[in-house]
């Protein structure tokens, strides 16, 4: 399913670091090499606005912000270096904020919502009645 | 990009950023306000890039219109 996403990786490598990074590592991982754009962020300039250059070791921590087509952040998720993301919960909030959106905020996604699951429709008939719809995994 | 291309190693940029002459004071006050929570607009930039063989420059508000996904992390060549 196509998500239409623009992806951005940024670090505080070069550019140069990037390419070589790509070209002797990371295409072997993925065929191609990495699809999306990876930014040079020396200084941490991004990264400082962003909220996640750590001072001390002079990098990003691992940031992501997921930003809807009116430039407005709707995720943010920060952890430290040794633990990595998990790209499945990236999708299924991309695909959450999605639906969101379409029906102009009219329906809210549950915790554990996946597509085709069910939605809440949100209104004053549904104050009180939650349990009723919808029960933990 | 290319013809821009020297020893230089270039970096990113906030987009209107460097119009601003600010004291330590400034800085310091600015930090305490700058806190990005979800429901704020997203921080503009232009950044040198690199993309499938190629050095690129990158503008955030160029994703306008679309949903995007910035991903911060340590370095290159580091394990996670």
């Amino acid at each position: 399913m196509e998500l239409d996403v623009h992806v951005y990786a940024c670090s505080v490598d070069s550019m140069f670091v990037h390419k070589m990074w790509d070209e002797n590592e990371l295409s072997k991982m993925v065929d191609g090499g990495i699809p999306f754009p990876m930014l040079a962020d020396g200084g941490g300039n991004l990264g400082k606005v962003y909220g996640v250059y750590d001072e001390t070791a002079g990098v990003n921590v691992r940031g992501r912000f997921l930003i809807d087509p009116d430039g407005v952040i709707q995720a943010i998720e920060i952890l430290t270096p040794p633990v990595g993301r998990n790209i499945h919960e990236t999708i299924r909030q991309v695909q959450a904020f999605q639906h969101v959106r379409k029906t102009k905020g009219a329906e809210a996604t549950p915790a554990e919502w996946t597509p085709g699951k069910m939605t809440l429709k949100v209104g004053p008939d549904l104050v009180g009645k939650v349990w009723e719809i919808w029960k933990p995994e | 990009m290319s013809e821009s291309l020297g020893c230089a190693r270039p970096t990113g940029k906030v987009v209107g950023a460097d119009e601003e002459i600010v004291s330590d004071e400034s800085i310091e006050r600015k930090e305490k306000t700058m806190g990005l929570r979800p429901g704020m607009k997203a921080p503009d930039f232009e950044a040198p890039a690199y993309h499938r063989g190629e050095f690129t420059q990158v503008k955030l508000s160029d994703s306008l219109g679309h949903w995007a996904l910035l991903c911060f992390y340590p370095g290159d060549f580091t394990f996670v």
